[in-house]
């Protein structure tokens, strides 16, 4: 999650001018909507400012694209480093504005069969061990966390 | 007369019981014994707080006039104490109650979800949610679909994608909230068959998981899907189950699995040995539950002798 309050203050710089979130954010879902194949935010940037925009600045790109990502409007995959976006279809978006709504309406506890339920803090220690263990038979998990961790070991 | 207090007794020890069972018996086959064992033990003990509130009530004068037989010879007959069968009466209503809102509750859940699965768009079984989050369950319906999130796929690869859905398709051709919700309402009527409820939970998770395994042929792949999934949505912003794996053990003890919740159980079954059909278990405990259900009927016959003696000692 980016904080809002890094964007202001990269955008406090004088040249570009503040423009509407809503505004940006509708002609980035623009750009990825139009373009033939995924996008990375940095593509995304060259493209807007191919359309004549002041520059925006890097970051203010990304914090718009994972808001709209967040919003189920976009969808990433990992290419490199980092991730690449494609828009999600309007009827998918239209499933996933019900599909959210599936939360609110139903009793979880009394239909829906969650694939996992939650977990405490020593159910997830347990749950690393046992599959370190499952993963490294007849190793002691020292074996493992070396290998894990190794700059730590010295 | 003491055998109208098995009933009210067996409850509890399948109450003592359920949780090992459940680890013990091949996951379908538990989940069909505790599922009928808890509705048969809650209708028997019903039935039996029935019957004491029923002696009881055999004292009252009014009644005996009513219904025309001998007060004397109930009173002389009955080893019910008035509070007793009193208590057994308020017991049996707060019971009745509690089903009653459960089910009403419970019947609204899934017309709910019945809704909803319709409204789904698109004949596939699986729906996946675009956004963020990790989440994956079964909505019962008439199909029956399977949500998961967008980024839930994104991050798991074929084989474990295959290993989720195929879990959740089980939940949903095994009508496994049935189960669930039957086990609840026993538990509803007879507080003391929540462990019972409980441990049907589980096992209709462990149901699914191995359901999963016949159908991917791997039981290790299972576990460590549900463990990756456990991970990711327990902690988010999420490091990689990869990279974390291994990190901890060093420093931390084993925790004993006796005392953890579903997911590490879960997991921790499906990489021993698969779970073999107990036939003997199984029958020892339906025995049990029969004996729970004689127990009633036999002092429901009493009741209904001296009740007939006592009309025609009038």
């Amino acid at each position: 999650m980016q904080e809002p309050g890094r964007v202001h203050g990269e955008e406090s710089a004088p040249g570009p001018v503040r423009r509407a979130a809503g505004a940006l954010e509708a002609e980035i879902l623009g750009i990825v909507r139009g373009a033939s194949e995924a996008l990375s935010p940095g593509e995304v940037r060259e493209r807007i400012a191919a359309g004549q925009q002041p520059d925006l600045s890097y970051s203010t790109v990304v914090t718009i694209i994972s808001r709209l990502h967040d919003k189920g409007l976009l969808t990433r995959q990992r290419s490199g480093r980092g991730f690449i976006y494609t828009a999600v279809d309007e009827a998918s978006v239209a499933a996933s504005r019900m599909s959210s709504a599936l939360g609110s309406g139903i009793d979880h506890d009394a239909v829906l069969s969650r694939f996992v339920s939650g977990l405490s803090g020593r159910d997830a220690r347990l749950l690393r061990e046992l599959l370190a263990e499952a993963r490294d038979p007849g190793g002691t998990g020292d074996s493992a966390a070396a290998a894990g961790k190794p700059a730590e070991r010295d | 007369m003491w055998l109208l207090y098995l009933p009210l007794l067996i409850p509890a020890l399948a109450g003592l019981t359920a949780r090992p069972l459940a680890a013990l018996l091949e996951p379908r086959q538990a989940t069909w014994l505790l599922t009928i064992s808890a509705v048969a033990l809650a209708t028997c003990s019903s039935v039996a707080l029935a019957l004491l509130a029923a002696y009881a009530a055999a004292r009252v004068p009014d009644l005996a006039a009513l219904f025309d037989y001998s007060q004397r010879i109930v009173r002389r007959a009955d080893p019910i104490s008035l509070p007793a069968g009193a208590l057994a009466g308020i017991a049996l209503v707060a019971a009745a109650i509690a089903v009653a809102i459960l089910f009403r509750s419970r019947a609204r859940a899934l017309a709910a979800s019945y809704r909803r699965a319709a409204r789904l768009h698109g004949d596939d079984d699986v729906v996946v949610v675009p956004g963020t989050g990790i989440e994956a369950y079964a909505l019962p319906g008439r199909p029956g679909r399977i949500v998961v999130s967008g980024e839930l796929l994104d991050r798991l690869g074929a084989d474990r994608r295959a290993a989720l859905i195929a879990h959740e398709q089980a939940h949903l051709s095994g009508r496994h909230h049935l189960f669930v919700a039957a086990a609840r309402l026993a538990a509803a009527a007879n507080p003391m068959l929540i462990p019972v409820a409980r441990s049907v939970e589980y096992t209709v998770e462990r149901w699914a998981d191995e359901y999963a395994a016949a159908v991917t042929g791997s039981r290790g792949l299972v576990a460590e899907t549900i463990g990756q999934v456990a991970l990711l949505a327990s902690a988010r912003p999420a490091r990689l189950p990869s990279m974390s794996l291994g990190v901890v053990t060093s420093t931390a003890r084993r925790v004993s699995l006796a005392l953890a919740g579903p997911v590490p159980r879960r997991v921790a079954a499906l990489l021993t040995t698969p779970p073999r059909r107990r036939i003997a278990v199984l029958a020892a405990c339906l025995a049990l539950v029969a004996v729970a259900g004689i127990a009633a009927l036999d002092t429901a016959g009493d009741l209904h002798a001296l009740l007939e003696v006592a009309q025609a000692g009038q």
